[in-house]
C-alpha cells in the first residue's frame, strides 16, 4: 500500500531525476535509440568478428571517439569562458606529423610516434594558451589564428598529398582492439575517467569553473588564472592530438585538407547540447559525452536508414533544436503553463 | 675547322632567332592553387606544354581566392599577353574582368571547370571532363562485369557539388537500362576516406552481404570503403566490386593489390588541349565552346603496367 507521503516522496524523487543535468540528454538519446529499435531491431545486434565486437552500436561509439575527445577539452575551455576553434587544425597537424615520421622512417617505435603526435598537439595548445592568457587576445580570435594557419602547417608537412603508411603499432590506436573493444573507445573511457577524477579529487575543477563564472572574484581568491588557462588550452590541444591520431591511424593516412575539418563545430555543439553555457562557469562532462553520442547516433541512424542526402543536415538541425528546447527549463515551463491553462479552460 | 665554327655559330643564332620568334607569344595562366596532387599535375601539364611549344608562360597561383584570380587577369591584360588560361575557382562573378579581356582582344580558355556568364562569347572555350560521361563509364563497366545484375551502394561526393551531381546522374542513367541493377543505398562520403569508410560501415551493417558493388564518386572514398569491407570480413574487389572515379596513384596501388576493380580517369593533363584551342584562335579558326577531355576507364588487369606512369 502506498501512503500519501510515500507517493509524495516518489514524485519528489522523480522531479529530482527530471531536473538532473543528465536526464534530458539521456532521454533524447534513448528516444533516438528507441526509433532504431522499432525501425530495425538488428541495429542493436552485436557479434564478435575476428576477435572484435561488431555492430551498429559499436560503430556509434567508435565513430564518436574523436569528437568525444575534442568535446572533453572543449568543455573545459568553454568553462573558463573561452573557446578553442583550432582543434580541427590540431587534428590535421598531429596526424600529419605522425604519418610523416612513419612514412619517412624517421621514427619507427610506436611510443615515440605517439609522443611526437602528443608533443605537437601540446605545443599547439601552449601557443593558444599564451595568446589568450598572457597576450590577452580574445579566445575566438586567438584560436582562429591556429585554425587557419594550422591546416596550412599540416599541408606543408604532407606536401598537400594524403600521406599513407603501414605501421602495425600505430594502426592499433584507431584500428586495434582491447578485449574485443575497439581501442579508440577504451581511450575515450580512460581519458574521461582520468579527467573526471582529477577535476573532482583536486581543486582544479573548481578553479576552472570559478575563472569562467567570475574572473574578478577568482583573482582575489588567489587563483592563478593565466596558468590554469594555459593548462586548459594545452589539455584541449592534447585531446585534439589524440583525436588526430585515432583518425589518421584509422584510415592509415594523413589527409591534411580534410582531417578534422569543421570538427570544432561538432565539438562545440556537443558541449552546448550537454548543457554547458558558452558564457563559461559551470561545466558538465558527462552530459557533454551524451551530447556527442546523440550527434553520432543521429549520423549513424541517417546512414543506416538511407535518408536522402539533401535532408540529412535539415534533420540533424531539427533534432538539435528540439534537444535544446527540451533542455531549456523556461521552455518546459511555458509548455506546462499552456497545458494547465488548457485543462483549466476545459474545466 | 673554320667552317665548322661558322656553321655552329650560324646554327646557334638560328635557334636563338627562332626561340625569340616564339617567345613573342606570352600566355597568362591563373591557377586556383596547389591543394591536391591532381591540381599540381594540371599546373605541370600546362607549364610543360607551354615550354614544349615555345611560349612564355606567366603563372599566377590564386591561393583559392577569386579576387586574386581577377587581379591576375587584369595584370595579364596590362602586360599585353596573347592569351589567358583560367582555372576558375568559382562559377560566378567573371563578367566584368572577362569583358576587359575581350575588349583587349585576348582569348580566354577555361580549364577543368565552367563559369556562368551572361554572354558566353566572353570566353573562347572550356576544356574539361564530362562528369556525366564519367558516371556512365563507371556504370557501363559495372553492368558488363556483373552481367547486368547487381545491388549497388553509392558514395556521393559533397552535397551540391557539380561533379557529385553529374557523376550520380550519369551512373544512374546507365543503371536504369538494366532491370537487374539497383542502387540500394546512396549517401555522401564528402569526398574523404574517413567519411567513405564510416558510410560504408553503416551500409554493411544494414545490408551486409547483399551488396554486390560499390560506386564511389572519387577514389578517396573508395579507398575508405575498401577498408570498411575488409574489416567487415569480406574481400573488396572480389566479394564486393569497387569502382570509382579520378584515377589517382593510390587508386592504382589498390588495383595492383586487387582491392579496387576499376577507376575512371578524370585527367588533369589539360595542357595540350588548352594550347590547341589557343592556337586555333590565333589562326582565326572556330573553336568549340566545350572541348571534352576524353576520359577512359582503367581496369585492374592493366594497373600494374600503368602505375609507374601515373603523375598524380
Amino acid at each position: 500500500m502506498l501512503t500519501i507521503s510515500d507517493r509524495k516522496e516518489k514524485t519528489i524523487v522523480l522531479k529530482e531525476i527530471m531536473q538532473s543535468r543528465l536526464f534530458w540528454p539521456i532521454f533524447v538519446l534513448l528516444l533516438l535509440l528507441a526509433f532504431n529499435l522499432i525501425n530495425d531491431p538488428s541495429f542493436f545486434a552485436i557479434e564478435i568478428k575476428q576477435g572484435r565486437l561488431f555492430g551498429s552500436v559499436i560503430d556509434i561509439l567508435n565513430r564518436a571517439a574523436p569528437i568525444a575527445l575534442l568535446a572533453l577539452g572543449m568543455t573545459l575551455v568553454i568553462a573558463t569562458g573561452g573557446i578553442d576553434l583550432s582543434v580541427g587544425a590540431v587534428i590535421a597537424i598531429s596526424g600529419a606529423v605522425c604519418a610523416y615520421l612513419i612514412q619517412n622512417e624517421i621514427v619507427t617505435s610506436t611510443p615515440l610516434i605517439i609522443l611526437a603526435g602528443i608533443g605537437v598537439a601540446l605545443i599547439a595548445g601552449l601557443w593558444n594558451g599564451i595568446l589568450v592568457s598572457i597576450l590577452g587576445i580574445q579566445p575566438i580570435i586567438a584560436t582562429l589564428i591556429l585554425m587557419v594557419a594550422g591546416r596550412g602547417i599540416a599541408q606543408l608537412i604532407t606536401g598537400g598529398q594524403i600521406l599513407t603508411f603501414d605501421h602495425v603499432g600505430f594502426e592499433f590506436i584507431g584500428g586495434g582492439t582491447l578485449f574485443g573493444i575497439p581501442f579508440s573507445i577504451v581511450l575515450v573511457v580512460l581519458t574521461y575517467g582520468v579527467t573526471f577524477l582529477v577535476l573532482r579529487k583536486t581543486a582544479l575543477g573548481l578553479f576552472i569553473a570559478s575563472i569562467g563564472a567570475n574572473p574578478t572574484a577568482s583573482y582575489f581568491a588567489g587563483i592563478r588564472e593565466p596558468q590554469i588557462k594555459i593548462l586548459v588550452y594545452m589539455f584541449s590541444g592534447l585531446c585534439a592530438g589524440l583525436a588526430g591520431m585515432i583518425l589518421t591511424s584509422d584510415i592509415q593516412g594523413a589527409d591534411a585538407n580534410n582531417a578534422g575539418l569543421w570538427s570544432e563545430l561538432d565539438a562545440i555543439l556537443a558541449v552546448v547540447v550537454g548543457g554547458t553555457a558558452l558564457t563559461g562557469g559551470r561545466y558538465y562532462i558527462g552530459p557533454t559525452l551524451i551530447g556527442v553520442l546523440i550527434l553520432q547516433t543521429m549520423t549513424t541512424t541517417i546512414l543506416t536508414n538511407g535518408l536522402p542526402v539533401q535532408f540529412t543536415h535539415i534533420v540533424k538541425a531539427a533534432v538539435v533544436i528540439l534537444v535544446m528546447l527540451i533542455m531549456s527549463p523556461q521552455f518546459r515551463g511555458e509548455l506546462n503553463r499552456l497545458r494547465t491553462n488548457k485543462t483549466k479552460e476545459i474545466i | 675547322m673554320k667552317f665548322r665554327n661558322l656553321a655552329t655559330s650560324l646554327a646557334l643564332s638560328a635557334t636563338l632567332l627562332s626561340a625569340q620568334a616564339f617567345a613573342e607569344l606570352t600566355i597568362g595562366f591563373s591557377q586556383i592553387g596547389a591543394e591536391s596532387a591532381w591540381r599540381s599535375a594540371e599546373t605541370e601539364s600546362i607549364k610543360s606544354e607551354a615550354e614544349k611549344r615555345g611560349y612564355t608562360l606567366k603563372f599566377s597561383d590564386a591561393q583559392q581566392k577569386q579576387e586574386n584570380q581577377i587581379k591576375a587577369i587584369r595584370s595579364f591584360i596590362a602586360q599585353g599577353v596573347d592569351g589567358i588560361i583560367l582555372a576558375p575557382v568559382v562559377e560566378t562573378g567573371w563578367d566584368r574582368v572577362l569583358k576587359e579581356a575581350k575588349a583587349a582582344d585576348i582569348p580566354v580558355v577555361l580549364v577543368d571547370r565552367g563559369i556562368k556568364v551572361k554572354d558566353n562569347d566572353l570566353y573562347l572555350s572550356k576544356i574539361a571532363s564530362d562528369f556525366v560521361f564519367e558516371g556512365k563509364l563507371a556504370g557501363a563497366w559495372l553492368a558488363q562485369e556483373t552481367n547486368g545484375y547487381a545491388n549497388i551502394v553509392e558514395l556521393q561526393g559533397g552535397p551540391g557539388a557539380a561533379p557529385a551531381i553529374d557523376r550520380k546522374a550519369g551512373f544512374g542513367q546507365m543503371v536504369e537500362q538494366f532491370p537487374g541493377m539497383e542502387i540500394t543505398a546512396s549517401q555522401t562520403g564528402e569526398w574523404t576516406r574517413t567519411k567513405g569508410k564510416e558510410v560504408m560501415e553503416a551500409f554493411l551493417k544494414a545490408q551486409g552481404e547483399e551488396i554486390d558493388a560499390v560506386y564511389a564518386h572519387n577514389d578517396d572514398m573508395a579507398l575508405g570503403a575498401i577498408q570498411a569491407i575488409k574489416e567487415f570480413g569480406l574481400m573488396p574487389g572480389k566479394d564486393i566490386l569497387v569502382v570509382s572515379i579520378d584515377g589517382v596513384k593510390a587508386a592504382f596501388q589498390a588495383m595492383v593489390d586487387g582491392e579496387l576493380n576499376a577507376t575512371v580517369d578524370c585527367n588533369p593533363l589539360l595542357g595540350p588541349l588548352a594550347f590547341d584551342a589557343l592556337e586555333m584562335a590565333f589562326n582565326g579558326k572556330d573553336v568549340d565552346k566545350w572541348i571534352v577531355q576524353k576520359d577512359k576507364i582503367n581496369v585492374q588487369q592493366d594497373a600494374a603496367e600503368m602505375i609507374d606512369s601515373r603523375m598524380f
